[in-house]
């Protein structure tokens, strides 16, 4: 069973380190209350304001390319507006590049971290392996389409920021085993319903082959899915045992 | 015996062994659950006298060609100094968080220095900006809260008070009446341009932290919040700036820096309790003291002076780093509606026409830190805890 990954310490941030402290602190708010009336409404209408006024994170470029006008003839940019669908394309392939990153963050955790398998660094490999085949099914999708895969889409930019939060924990070193795979499972939970979605949009989009492509990707996005929820389950229970 | 001569009886570490590997430039950081607060308090200060270091030794060569070498021999330990001691900061700080630890850091500092300092107006000076920044910490505090969720006093630690000070929207003044009367070099105690040259580095760095993160933040308030506090974060550099006596040449206020990190180390060696920074801070002491004796040699060698001209005097103990709460609090009390007009401290009412204009403009169409902190009260474990009160 696993080793346990957290421990007893001496943590400060708490006020019940520093009982005396705490109330100094709480009878200062009362010697010096807030001395700007209102409460978070300003903050929210401050954002709703700038909301109003933003401009968006950037475009959809047209598709165009020779090789891809070529392949738009098998099937080409359909509905009302393809660029919903280049963009959610594009947001894809970004992330299961990035995703090829993560596991390989994670994958070094696992090889040195305490309550690791050799079982389960080559399950963690594999998944790597085939968000990397993923990637370049969603690279051919775009390129059918005419479209640019080297184009970072708006969605593809928004995209990488989510994932931000979970690099930062994968990569750090102090971060444990659990931790670490908790951040992958919100990689995966997410990777989960945006292909189921993706391929619901590409079919109403008018690209029945590109559907089906992807459905294999999805089932074993489901299996990735069900895979580190187990492997969670399994260490943080052998912690406790 | 003079602080100085102490100081130079220790000829410290030779600059040509004061090296670094890659891997101690970027070694383990401190925890910031675990490590005391005033841990990374230290660390912040010292990142920030590095960085001044290298500032002032930076201009200083681009006037003195005979000097270029030596200043750039020793910027390059106190480039590695300052790498060695900011990385000590772990990642799983958001900016914001870090922010937080920089306003305790600027407010519990100032007012030790403002309790150590000898001349009166030098300590009306650090209490009036002590008010300034204890502010900011409470409008930071309010917005840690309201955006990421999260309890200011996670950083805090119980030392420092999250309640408003001299208001954030009333600390944009025009420039004329942010600079200060210098203290006169010849007069002036040690400990005096120490601490000038101390709190002015200490503000730089959180003027130039705030300019580069401001940025990275999605969130409109946040963005706009930055802006405010980084404009008066520049007053404050001004102001601070300022007490130092102009007429001192370049290396004069080389030894004075030189003396203060000496100095600066060598408290925080004294009281930091982590075995593995603390041998870091001696080690720095060391390293400091190499650097005060070269400059002293150069000094003597090109301006053909006993460096005792400058650094003469006793020091006073050394910089307390503990909770200043009671100071500030008495400071508040007293001094909240002080203003400042020219170079004087005045009432409220006596504010300059410049700064109320310079004012009225900037919060023309509103203040991000009222925005942010309408309405705020701190409580245990944030303003959503409903328990927070009852403690």
């Amino acid at each position: 069973m696993s080793e346990r990954q957290v421990k007893i310490g001496m943590n400060l941030t708490g006020t019940q380190m520093a009982p005396d402290a705490t109330q100094e602190q709480l009878e200062a708010t009362r010697l010096f209350p807030a001395d700007i009336p209102g409460d978070m409404r300003s903050y929210t209408d401050a954002r709703q304001q700038a909301i109003g006024t933003a401009d968006r994170v950037g475009s959809v470029p047209p598709p165009g390319s020779v090789k891809g006008m070529l392949k738009t003839a098998v099937d080409k940019v359909t509905g009302s507006n393809p660029e919903v669908l280049i963009d959610k394309l594009g947001e894809r392939l970004a992330f299961e590049r990035t995703g090829v990153r993560l596991y390989e963050a994670m994958i070094a955790k696992a090889t040195s971290a305490i309550g690791a398998t050799p079982a389960m660094v080559a399950t963690l490999r594999e998944i790597q392996a085939q968000e990397l085949e993923h990637m370049n099914l969603v690279r051919e999708a775009i390129e059918t389409l005419g479209g640019d895969p080297t184009t970072m889409t708006p969605c593809a930019d928004v995209a990488a920021v989510k994932a931000q939060g979970v690099l930062q924990v994968l990569t750090d070193p102090r971060t444990t085993l659990s931790q670490s795979m908790s951040a992958i499972l919100t990689i995966e939970l997410e990777d989960n319903a945006a292909w189921e979605l993706l391929i619901e949009l590409a079919k109403k989009a008018g690209h029945p082959l590109i559907a089906e492509g992807f459905k294999h990707a999805f089932e074993q996005e489901e299996l990735h899915l069900s895979t580190v929820r187990e492997l969670i389950r399994q260490d943080l229970l052998g912690q406790v045992s | 015996m003079s602080m100085i001569d102490t100081l130079l009886d220790n000829k410290g570490t030779p600059l040509e062994k004061q090296t670094f590997t890659w891997r101690e430039l970027a070694s383990r950081p401190i925890s910031k659950l675990d490590d005391d607060a005033f841990t990374r308090v230290r660390v912040i200060l010292m990142n920030g006298v590095e960085s001044d270091a290298l500032r002032l030794k930076h201009f200083g060569a681009r006037f003195n060609k005979v000097l270029q070498l030596p200043l750039a021999q020793i910027r390059r330990v106190e480039h590695h100094q300052m790498t060695a001691i900011n990385w000590l900061l772990s990642s799983d700080h958001s900016p914001l968080e870090t922010t937080v630890a920089y306003e305790q850091t600027a407010i519990e500092i100032t007012a030790a220095v403002a309790q150590n300092e000898p001349d009166p107006y030098q300590a009306q000076t650090y209490r009036f900006g002590l008010l300034e920044d204890f502010d900011h910490l409470y409008r930071y505090a309010a917005m840690l809260d309201r955006l990421e969720g999260k309890d200011a006093n996670n950083i805090l630690q119980g030392y420092t008070d999250i309640i408003p000070g001299r208001p954030t929207s009333e600390h944009h003044r025009a420039p004329e009446d942010d600079l200060r009367d210098s203290y006169e070099k010849d007069n002036a105690a040690l400990i005096t341009k120490i601490h000038a040259a101390l709190i002015t580095g200490a503000e730089y760095q959180t003027h130039d932290y705030y300019m580069n993160i401001g940025p990275l933040f999605a969130d409109p308030v946040a963005r706009a919040l930055y802006a405010e506090i980084a404009s008066v974060e520049e007053q404050h550099v001004t102001q601070y700036g300022s007490l130092q006596d102009p007429s001192e040449s370049f290396m004069e206020k080389w030894l004075v820096h030189e003396a203060m990190e000496v100095y600066t180390y060598a408290s925080c060696a004294e009281q930091e309790d982590n075995p593995r920074i603390k041998a870091l801070w001696e080690r720095f002491v060391d390293y400091e003291l190499g650097h005060l004796n070269l400059a002293c040699e150069l000094f003597k060698q090109h301006e053909r002076r006993d460096p005792a001209e400058v650094l003469g005097g006793q020091l006073p103990k050394m910089i307390q780093f503990k909770s200043q709460r009671d100071f500030v609090r008495e400071t508040l009390f007293r001094e909240i509606d002080l203003r400042a007009h020219g170079v004087d401290y005045v009432p409220k009412d006596k504010e300059g026409r410049a700064s109320l204009d310079y004012r009225s403009r900037l919060n023309g169409e509103g203040v991000p830190a009222n925005v942010v902190s309408a309405g705020y009260t701190w409580k245990p474990g944030t303003e959503l805890n409903p328990a927070g009160e009852q403690r």
